[in-house]
């Protein structure tokens, strides 16, 4: 066997059998990235992907009018949300103290301001909205649900409830009054009113029993929910299994990094040195051992991933293997900048596990990069961990072919050539 | 010749560490290379490893010119750093493993050889042991064991005793003595003068990047100006008056008073003594005890430098 190859084998395994020594390495950059994906896929939805909590809201009716009792029924209803009656004090400190994501109040007299406002002639009653600065997510969500009830009930009450021929009457008045109203305008209004009058009048003969059993707007059209993902479902750890898995695999190219840098403070790289060997063989296989070692984690957590949390690569298994590689080559690589950058440990693995987070950060590891802003949605694109999860993401619950892995692949093979020409570069060979 | 460096200079930025440095190791031989912290012994050696590579000047080693990275020449030296370099979690036998395989040592004869080096330095039954949980003496010996492996035929060994207690020191010794018997040529490098008197074959003694003196043990405290030093030993320690006399006697060398004790270096002690006793005592000064020794290491370095070792 050629000297060469003996050497850089022994290398290569001594960096594998340093680190399944170290028991605290296991743990940090295993079980960690699992017990965090595990956590951050149940927010994400599960392996079911389907389960979001219903948002706790509160509902205070001033008015207890039939309008107002009657959308405070059609919110207790709503499955989207869990809705708590209250007074208004009480929700307002709710809201405050984060019990609860926004509260409506319905002022007194919002029942016969509403109906009148409807076509907008009457005075609009002022509906206080309440929400957590801290969940602004919900209050769009709220606003929306709250938004249809109203319109659906508004309009029954106008077409179907107690007071309505009453308040078709007054709607009626006010088109007849409105000055503003131009002659066109005012013939129509009136002709939309006076058939509400005639339905009304319909229906009050009708008996009970036949009677339809509401009138009024509906939302006209069924929405069917349909996940669109290749697997059989969505699983919502798929994605924080990618996130963590890269954030701790960039952790442990740190590490190794860290670990050149002691080797050359206590002589070790000085005896590897002293040995008849190129730098290609001293840094190539410190690469190797580090790529192997990030792709022994990999597969150690992503086995987890299938066995315990049903991720599935649903999509190209050589493209998801390529992909790893690639990861790790980039994870390795960095460690070797780091090496031939950094001047003392402490503050070379305090720079570097910061530059790591927020690179993981903006690579939509923690959070899906979607709620970024746009700007640094077009940042993002230029981190290689944005591509490292996005690969990863696509070979496992996108279901994505092969040629689906190859931008990926590419930026990240990339930027792992770009590290280790910089490490290359700027490694002090003398220095000890 | 076993080694050879000729000229050999390095700067590192302004400062020049090493400055013209030449000697030769016969084979077999041991050469101490002293000198203070800071005097370019470790620079020196890194040029002779072949880590360094030089400003100017040569390494041969046995009349090969030695390069750096891949150069096979480097399979015929072992470095023994400074430092304890050794991988502290895997067991001392693994960490031979593979100080042996990167000189291409592999199945039968780099376990023939692991025994070898672990018999060599009384580490056979610790070889599944961390170095972790070595004492500071078994870290040393390990340290050398793993830079005899390759059997190499020049043994360059940096300031291996570093920071232990007197028994391992001797262990070491006893190693260096037997490999030194077993026709390794040897550069063992220190700031420890006691070292060199009992180790080394011959003496380079550099300071400032430069050789300074080059011969035997018996050789250099030979050259010395001052070979033989009295010591004496007084009540009331002598006043500068009287000291000024002594200084100013024919013969007589180096005139140092520490506390009540002074050290006179003289060129004949059989005819200094009585004049040095004579005249303190017309002085007033009655002396408690009198010794004498020959002059040592250090009296050479200080002759050669003006300072001392431990001052350096």
């Amino acid at each position: 066997m050629n000297n060469t190859f003996i050497a850089f084998k022994a290398l290569v395994h001594k960096d594998v059998l340093t680190f399944l020594r170290d028991r605290r390495a296991l743990v940090v950059s295993v079980l960690t990235p699992i017990a965090i994906a595990a956590f951050f896929g149940l927010l994400f939805g599960g392996d079911n992907g389907a389960t979001v909590a219903r948002l706790p809201v509160a509902v205070v009716d001033e008015d207890l009018s039939p309008l107002s009792q009657a959308i405070v029924g059609d919110l207790k209803s709503d499955a989207a949300l869990a809705v708590e009656a209250c007074d208004s004090a009480t929700a307002r400190e709710r809201v405050r103290s984060g019990k609860i994501s926004a509260a409506i109040v319905l002022p007194k007299g919002f029942g016969a301001a509403a109906g009148d406002a409807l076509f907008g002639g009457g005075a609009k009653p002022t509906v206080s909205l309440y929400y957590d600065p801290s969940q602004g997510m919900a209050r769009p969500i709220v606003e929306g649900l709250f938004t249809e009830h109203v319109m659906q009930q508004a309009t029954r009450q106008l077409m179907s409830g107690a007071d309505s021929p009453a308040a078709a009457e007054r709607a009626l008045e006010r088109v007849r009054t409105n000055e503003r109203l131009a002659s066109a305008a005012r013939t129509d209004l009136t002709a939309v009113f006076e058939a509400v009058r005639q339905y009304q009048a319909h229906a009050a003969a009708t008996p009970a029993a036949e009677r339809p059993r509401s009138g009024g707007l509906t939302v006209p059209f069924a929405l069917a929910d349909l996940p669109v993902a290749s697997g059989p479902r969505y699983n919502g750890y798929a994605h924080s299994f990618a996130g963590m898995s890269v954030q701790f695999i960039l952790f442990m190219g740190i590490d190794a990094g860290v670990v050149l840098l002691l080797m050359r403070q206590q002589g070790v790289w000085r005896r590897l040195r002293a040995a008849p060997l190129s730098r290609t063989t001293l840094l190539g296989s410190r690469l190797i051992g580090t790529t192997l070692i990030a792709l022994l984690i990999l597969t150690l957590v992503y086995a987890a991933a299938m066995l315990v949390f049903k991720v599935r690569i649903a999509g190209s298994v050589p493209g998801f293997v390529a992909v790893a590689v690639s990861v790790a080559l980039l994870a390795a690589s960095t460690g070797l900048m780091i090496a031939a950058l950094g001047r003392s440990v402490a503050a070379t693995r305090g720079l570097s596990t910061f530059v790591v987070l927020l690179l993981v950060m903006l690579g939509g590891a923690w959070v899906p990069s979607f709620i970024f802003p746009a700007w640094l949605q077009r940042v993002a694109l230029f981190v290689p961990t944005r591509w490292a999860v996005d690969g990863l993401d696509a070979m496992t619950w996108r279901g994505q072919p092969f040629a689906a892995a190859l931008a990926p692949i590419a930026v990240l093979l990339g930027f792992a050539a770009a590290f280790l020409a910089v490490a290359i570069w700027r490694f002090d060979w003398e220095a000890d | 010749m076993s080694l050879l460096a000729s000229n050999l200079e390095k700067r590192f930025g302004a400062t020049r560490a090493v400055a013209g440095v030449s000697f030769e190791v016969r084979p077999g031989a041991v050469l101490g290379l002293l000198g203070p912290n800071g005097a370019g012994k470790s620079t020196t050696v890194g040029m002779l490893a072949g880590l360094v590579r030089p400003d100017a000047g040569t390494v041969h080693v046995e009349g090969v010119r030695l390069g750096t990275g891949a150069d096979p020449t480097k399979a015929r030296l072992g470095l023994v750093p400074q430092e304890i370099a050794l991988f502290e979690d895997l067991p001392a036998r693994t960490n031979l493993a593979v100080f042996g395989a990167l000189y291409g040592l592999s199945g039968r004869r780099l376990d023939a050889r692991i025994a070898a080096v672990l018999e060599l330095t009384s580490l056979a039954d610790r070889a599944a042991v961390p170095p972790r949980e070595f004492s500071g003496g078994m870290k040393r010996r390990l340290n050398i064991a793993c830079a005899l492996l390759h059997e190499p035929a020049i043994l360059l060994l940096d300031e291996p005793t570093v920071g232990i207690d007197p028994q391992s020191r001797n262990a070491i010794f006893n190693t260096i003595q037997s490999l030194a018997a077993a026709g390794h040529t040897i550069l063992y490098t220190t700031h420890y003068m006691e070292e060199v008197e009992r180790l080394a074959d011959r003496i380079v003694i550099i300071d400032h990047g430069r050789v300074l003196a080059d011969d035997t043990l018996a050789a250099l405290i030979a050259a010395a100006p001052t070979p033989s030093l009295l010591v004496l030993d007084y009540a009331v320690p002598p006043d500068a008056a009287a000291l000024a006399e002594v200084a100013a006697l024919p013969g007589i060398g180096r005139v140092e008073l520490e506390g009540a004790r002074l050290e006179v270096a003289a060129a004949d002690i059989g005819t200094a003594a009585p004049r040095v006793l004579e005249r303190l005592a017309a002085r007033g000064f009655s002396c408690q005890e009198l010794t004498s020794r020959r002059a040592n290491l250090e009296d050479v370095f200080l002759a050669l430098t003006g300072r001392t070792l431990r001052d350096s």
